[in-house]
């Protein structure tokens, strides 16, 4: 196993050859992500890996890929999906225009989860989805919104566990063993690559979500994600985080009111 | 050493049939526990806190809920939160992870083992329960190269003996225990 000091090393490298910070991520699974890269590229010393990812770009691209977790789902905690669709987007329904922005948004499933949803509620055609991710491979994929056939089965179920009343498959066309969503989605949504550690505020939104993100950053830099949240967000906006994620004891909180035991905030001052 | 600094972790790891054992195991943790417990169960993604407040019922020990970033104190009784692999950081804290199921499991055993040996080191008590799964082998590999401690519940006892046998193949476990052994092994140990 690669030891603290080397993972030091290895933060310090990365940061210094190409401006990307670790520095702030959980050690436990910054730490057991690159044990496994290690692994599956047959690395046994820890010097071959390190020059290998500082003399090429490449591999340091997958680096990246390999460290953060991508993993994602439609409609993932359904409950959650139902809170949105029953408490919040009426609320948001009443404005002219509405700005989503989906921080850490993987591979884009939750992305078209909520233009379903957004749809459902006749608010699509008025709405914005600004999707961002530190990884620009996984942002492709959410741009073609093709996901594995596979999955749809599940998804659909998540789907109605939400809520939904249509036929879920009407959303997207089949097609060898993929499915494809239909482009009236992604006509809404804009994808670009943001880093939460150094990129800045770049818009006002009305609703801001950040799922399974923060769990990979230690207290200080949730702290630093939350805070430009908050410069992000208007005023009566919400903000929603992962089933185990919290803004407790983080300088935002006072501003903040939460909704019922949901992990849905409301900015109130 | 810092006051309430966690030296000793105990760790309980199962699948299908273990809930049983714990259900024995709960009532009769040592009064005035003075080290932690965190229990990983395979369960389903669907579930809420019913195993929580089921534990509850049965202990004088509080059960806490994980959320990240929780703090794993000394007294008390943990369970690992459905859909999160869980991970110990050397501050005390815990993360929750949703990378790829391991075992076809999320929780997974392995994970929560394997970490709590990198962390915790000699202070770790593992404890692998009954299921039809081989998770948690590997994770006893690792507490006991890490000097730590693997008690198994006995493959005849177990309603489903894989998962025991399974470590079993892999290591010598420290113990290897009926329901009733277990109990007072968590103390002792
Ligand atoms: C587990 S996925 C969460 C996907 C989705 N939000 C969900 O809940 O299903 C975590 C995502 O956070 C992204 N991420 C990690 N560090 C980041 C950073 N510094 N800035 C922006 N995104 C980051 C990863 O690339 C990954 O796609």
């Amino acid at each position: 196993m690669i030891e603290d000091r080397e993972i030091d090393w290895l933060i310090n490298e990365v940061h210094e050859y190409y401006g990307y910070d670790f520095s702030g991520y959980s050690r436990a699974s910054f730490r057991r992500r690159v044990d496994r890269l290690m692994e599956v590229d047959g690395f046994k010393e820890f010097g071959a890996f390190l020059s290998k990812i500082r003399s090429e770009p490449d591999y340091f691209r997958r680096m990246v890929e390999e460290i953060t977790v991508n993993v994602t789902e439609m409609f993932r905690d359904p409950a959650f999906y139902k809170t949105l669709r029953t408490k919040i987007l009426p609320e948001l329904g009443t404005k002219p225009f509405v700005r989503i922005w989906h921080a850490g948004c993987s591979t884009g499933e939750e992305v078209y989860s909520m233009a379903i949803l957004l749809e459902e509620s006749k608010l699509l055609h008025k709405s914005l989805l600004y999707a961002t991710d530190i990884n620009p491979q996984v942002l492709e994929t959410a741009r073609k919104g093709i996901f594995p056939l596979r999955m749809m089965k599940d998804y659909s179920e998540n789907y109605v566990a939400s809520g939904g009343h249509q036929d879920f498959s009407g959303y997207y066309t089949a097609n060898y063993g993929y499915a494809k969503f239909s482009e009236r989605f992604s006509k809404k949504m804009v994808f670009s690559q943001h880093n939460l550690v150094s990129d800045r505020s770049f818009n006002e939104f009305d609703l801001i979500l950040c799922r399974n993100v923060l769990i990979y950053f230690d207290k200080e830099l949730q702290d630093h994600a939350l805070q430009l949240f908050d410069d992000s967000l208007s005023l009566l906006g919400h903000l929603a985080l992962g089933t185990k994620e919290s803004i407790k004891f983080s300088g935002i909180q006072k501003k903040y009111q939460q909704l019922d035991k949901e992990k849905i905030w409301k900015k109130v001052k | 050493m810092e006051k309430g600094q966690v030296k000793k972790l105990v760790l309980i790891g199962g699948s299908a049939g273990s809930i049983e054992v714990l259900m024995a195991v709960l009532p009769r943790l040592p009064i005035g526990m003075d080290f932690p417990i965190v229990v990983v169960l395979h369960r389903k993604s669907s579930d809420d806190n019913t195993l929580e407040e089921l534990f509850a019922m049965k202990t004088h020990v509080p059960v806490r809920e994980i959320e990240d970033k929780t703090r794993i104190e000394n007294g008390s009784l943990y369970v690992v939160p459905a859909d999160y692999h869980l991970l110990f950081e050397s501050n005390g804290t815990v993360s929750l992870d949703v990378s790829e199921k391991v075992h076809y499991s999320r929780p997974s055993i392995d994970v929560v083992f394997e970490s709590a040996a990198a962390t915790y080191k000699e202070g770790v008590v593992a404890i692998l329960l009954s299921g039809s799964n081989a998770d948690g082998a590997l994770g006893c590999v690792r507490v006991q190269e890490n000097g730590g401690t693997v008690v198994v519940q006995n493959p005849a006892e177990a309603e489903m003996p894989f998962m025991p046998n399974s470590a079993i193949q892999l290591l010598k476990p420290d113990f290897i225990a009926s329901t009733d052994d277990i109990a007072s092994l968590i103390g002792r140990i």
